[in-house]
């Protein structure tokens, strides 16, 4: 009884963050350090700050990232197999995204329907300088110590970003660099000089 | 078709760095102008219905495109190519590489990737205002709905409500005067 418990309680945690986790991944933070650490303690505090950093430093959306991890380690702590534990992260991320991908399928439906009736394109045509104000203010609030290095403790790590950010933008805006070009040579760049500085 | 859709969001989910918002520059140059699946404004469009629906923001733009191109099935190959990529590398550092994060070269790969990721943001946000045919009011609308989120702190979802709200409203006043 107790194991198949997890199964569903697993995927009810996540079927729940996947439907009230609004606002992107950071938003969906908090849904889940609350439900998966304080509630279920399936995780700890620590471990829960290691797949964070660990979601941020790895490719992909950083709630299916961590949905994977929490699987995983949740069937694992539960003193199951790996190849269960395996099962376990294919759970959560399924049930995380459930929810969005019910809600957006019909919404998707009743888009390709009525994106023409005036109504909804003074609707869209209203949203489009809302849309463009909250990629800006992503941009702004990224641009902080701890992407760019801080300004008073590492000069040189600031100065160094703020001159990738600045090229990065100027090739993929004047040259239409392809963006994935841009992020393995700033990482080939990072990589190779901030290990080769003498310390 | 639906390989193709699988293949490209499989590349936008392999090379999405930092987040959902990294995913943008990516899709604009696949799924826009490369593929010319989506127009520039359809994409804007699309945003602001992934921002207000639940769940994770790359993953609900992946699936409004695969619908778009080829109903729920289009969806499912889209979802899936999006985050098989990440699925595989989570599973493989929880199996082989908890250490991973302590690696100095690691840690300084992400020093240079992270600063570029907000340019490659930066761009498209630019593109696709202009593609839009913004005017000076459209352009201060968006500067006063980047300094709500960024400086007063409003969350981006309540900004959308209200705009549709008020859209709405404007569209009824309209329709009965004329």
């Amino acid at each position: 009884m107790g194991a198949a418990l997890i199964w569903f309680k697993l995927f009810w945690s996540f079927f729940k963050i996947g439907l009230f986790g609004f606002g992107g991944g950071y938003g969906m933070i908090s849904l889940i350090q609350n439900e998966v650490v304080e509630k279920q303690a399936w995780i700890s505090n620590s471990e829960f700050t290691d797949i964070v950093a660990v979601s941020q430093m790895t490719p992909g959306p950083i709630g299916i990232n961590s949905a994977t991890y929490v699987g995983f380690k949740a069937i694992e702590n539960a003193g199951m197999t790996r190849t269960q534990a395996v099962l376990g992260s294919l759970l959560a991320s399924f049930s995380v995204m459930l929810p969005s991908f019910i809600i957006m399928l019909l919404i998707s439906a009743f888009f390709m329907r009525y994106q023409n009736h005036p109504s909804v394109r003074t609707v869209l045509a209203w949203l489009r300088p809302v849309v463009v104000g909250m990629l800006a203010a992503a941009v702004l609030l990224l641009l902080n110590e701890e992407n760019l290095g801080s300004f008073k403790t590492d000069k040189l790590q600031f100065y160094v970003s703020i001159a990738l950010f600045a090229s990065a933008f100027a090739v993929t805006y004047v040259w239409r660099v392809n963006p994935i070009k841009v992020i393995l040579l700033s990482g080939l760049f990072g990589g190779l000089f901030y290990s080769l500085l003498p310390a | 078709m639906l390989l193709a859709l699988f293949t490209t969001f499989f590349k936008i989910g392999l090379f999405t760095i930092g987040g959902g918002y990294a995913m943008i520059p990516l899709i604009e140059r696949e799924v826009v102008e490369r593929k010319g699946w989506i127009s520039k404004e359809e994409f804007l469009n699309l945003m602001a219905i992934a921002q207000s629906a639940p769940g994770v923001f790359a993953v609900n733009i992946s699936i409004f495109i695969g619908y778009r191109m080829r109903k729920t099935v289009g969806s499912i190959f889209c979802a899936t190519g999006t985050v098989l990529p990440s699925i595989i590398i989570i599973l493989a550092i929880a199996m082989f590489a908890g250490n991973y994060r302590e690696n100095p070269v690691v840690e300084n790969v992400f020093k240079g990737i992270r600063p570029a990721v907000i340019a490659l943001i930066l761009t498209p946000t630019i593109r696709l205002a202009s593609g839009a045919g913004f005017d000076h009011w459209t352009w201060l609308a968006a500067l006063v709905v980047a300094m709500l989120i960024w400086r007063v702190g409003i969350s981006p979802i309540w900004i959308i409500f209200v705009t549709i709200v008020c859209a709405v409203l404007f569209y009824i006043i309209k329709f009965r005067r004329e």
